[in-house]
């Protein structure tokens, strides 16, 4: 692919864009995770972000949960700015209020699950419902008796996340993001933690929310198949930049970039 | 010196009374403790730096100096200041505020032993911040702190015994109290020591029931 053709799949659905990046740099003491970055994600545009180890994709989605700030650049949501708010002109530091609004329409599954251990299956799904929405204990138990039935976990309301296995933990935990209607779904390397076995029950279920949600899906994972599966556009990341970003089928068929190719070819040898 | 029965025997309702004392400034001193020691704690956490700070100074100048001196400080100072309290009420403030810096670190302790994802699952899911602190992190920071909480409980009872210092009637008072009037030390001192003994046996025991029911669920088999 071509460098105009990255940069227009770059910003690919410009009508419908709904994530920007902008300009974002961020760095760990000498190490520069993100190099004056720049992308848009559209909405309901599912993304997978592909690349080595320290590349910058986690940081990605760590930034859009607001789990860090950039050292520059600006993050937006729709029309709000993440980590800033227009006053007089000025774009300010944002308020707590403001980056809770924000942060509202957006939610992530962890790799390591991050389930509360002191609540039941069914208390994991609604807790934040009930005191985030506003939902009354009685429709944010349907709604999440309806996702964990998705997820095949509806027998396992009552118990705690210590006594399921790694897969059902994880299924869980989608259902416990999905239960907040979020607009945005974040996915940190969701099946990096689980054997393959566990793995394959945790990908079909998000399949199965790919195909039948319109949610802005952002996922970082090295299961290639999977990612050529659900996504529309593959980000390829190196030194905290995105080198080539393109479809599934042209990303993994005829790669551009010679360290898409070598990268691509070590996560295959390895699987 | 020989031990006299019909003597025990006649001081043990007065020394009883004064383990009601005892009990009761332990209960409210350890409730104390247990409360504000957690403010302390989330003061501590807190990125105001005006409020951390003065916190983090206060619970070091507590736990830094004698429980004794606190003791007379606000036995003796707070009244010129117009502050009177009775001594028992004075006693109890005592205990709990300097326990309080104690359990404050214990309960830094197993707030710091909640992994990280919990936090980050809480931002995930935009979680108050109030219902972080009581439905995510202190449910799983407080069973483990059960075991040194108990601890410091039972440690304060045996502490109790300073507040005669002050003039609370607590056990030890009443026993030297009887020991004076009698000329007779041997059975009121000895009966309180049993009183400690039999008293600090059953809490321990207690906190190490409480420990295993409020820790969360094991893993399957």
């Amino acid at each position: 692919m071509s460098q105009s053709a990255t940069e227009a799949a770059l910003t690919s659905r410009k009508d419908g864009q709904f994530i920007h990046f902008d300009k974002v740099s961020k760095r760990f003491g000498d190490n520069v995770v993100l190099d004056d970055l720049s992308f848009a994600v559209g909405a309901g545009e599912r993304v997978t972000l592909i690349g080595p180890s320290g590349s910058g994709k986690t940081t990605i989605l760590r930034m859009l949960m607001t789990l860090m700030e950039p050292d520059t650049g600006t993050v937006r949501v729709g029309d709000d700015y993440l980590f800033h708010e227009e006053r007089g002109g000025k774009l300010v530091p944002a308020s707590e209020a403001h980056v809770r609004k924000v942060r509202q329409r957006i939610t992530m599954v962890f790799q390591s699950f991050n389930l509360f251990p002191n609540m039941r299956v069914l208390r994991n799904v609604t807790e934040a419902p009930v005191h985030v929405l506003g939902l009354s204990k009685e429709e944010a138990e349907e709604r999440a008796l309806g996702l964990l039935e998705m997820v095949g976990l509806d027998h396992k309301i009552d118990s705690y996340p210590s006594q399921l296995s790694g897969g059902q933990q994880q299924r869980v935990a989608i259902a416990r993001a999905l239960a907040m209607r979020p607009d945005v779904l974040l996915l940190d390397e969701v099946t990096s933690a689980l054997d393959p076995e566990l793995a394959a029950g945790v990908l079909d279920v998000l399949r199965d929310v790919a195909k039948t949600t319109d949610v802005t899906m952002l996922c970082v994972t090295h299961a290639m198949k999977f990612a050529r599966d659900i996504s529309h556009r593959v980000l390829m990341f190196c030194e905290g930049k995105i080198i080539e970003a393109a479809p599934p089928e042209q990303m993994f068929d005829s790669p551009d970039h010679e360290r898409t190719r070598s990268f691509l070819q070590s996560v295959l040898n390895e699987s | 010196m020989t031990w006299d029965w019909g003597y025990a025997w006649e001081t043990l309702p007065q020394l009883l009374d004064g383990l009601g004392v005892t009990v009761l400034a332990t209960l409210a001193g350890t409730a104390i403790a247990l409360v504000l020691g957690l403010v302390f704690t989330v003061m501590r956490r807190s990125s105001a730096r005006w409020i951390s700070i003065p916190t983090e100074i206060f619970v070091e100048f507590i736990r830094s100096t004698p429980l004794l001196v606190q003791l007379f400080v606000l036995f003796f100072v707070l009244p010129e200041a117009g502050i009177q309290l009775s001594a028992f009420m004075t006693g109890v403030i005592g205990l709990g505020l300097h326990y309080a810096t104690y359990t404050s670190e214990v309960y830094r302790s197993g707030i710091e032993g909640v992994p990280a994802g919990q936090w980050e699952a809480a931002k995930a899911l935009n979680l108050p911040t109030r219902r972080v602190w009581t439905s995510v992190i202190l449910p799983q920071a407080v069973p483990p702190s059960i075991p040194a909480l108990g601890n410091y409980a039972i440690a304060m009872f045996k502490e109790t015994p300073q507040l005669t210092v002050i003039t609370v009637m607590e056990l030890l008072s009443v026993a030297r109290q009887l020991g004076a009037e009698n000329y007779r030390y041997l059975e009121p001192v000895t009966i309180i020591g049993v009183l400690f003994l039999l008293l600090s046996l059953p809490t321990a025991w207690l906190v190490r029931r409480m420990e295993r029911r409020l820790v969360p669920a094991p893993r399957p088999v």
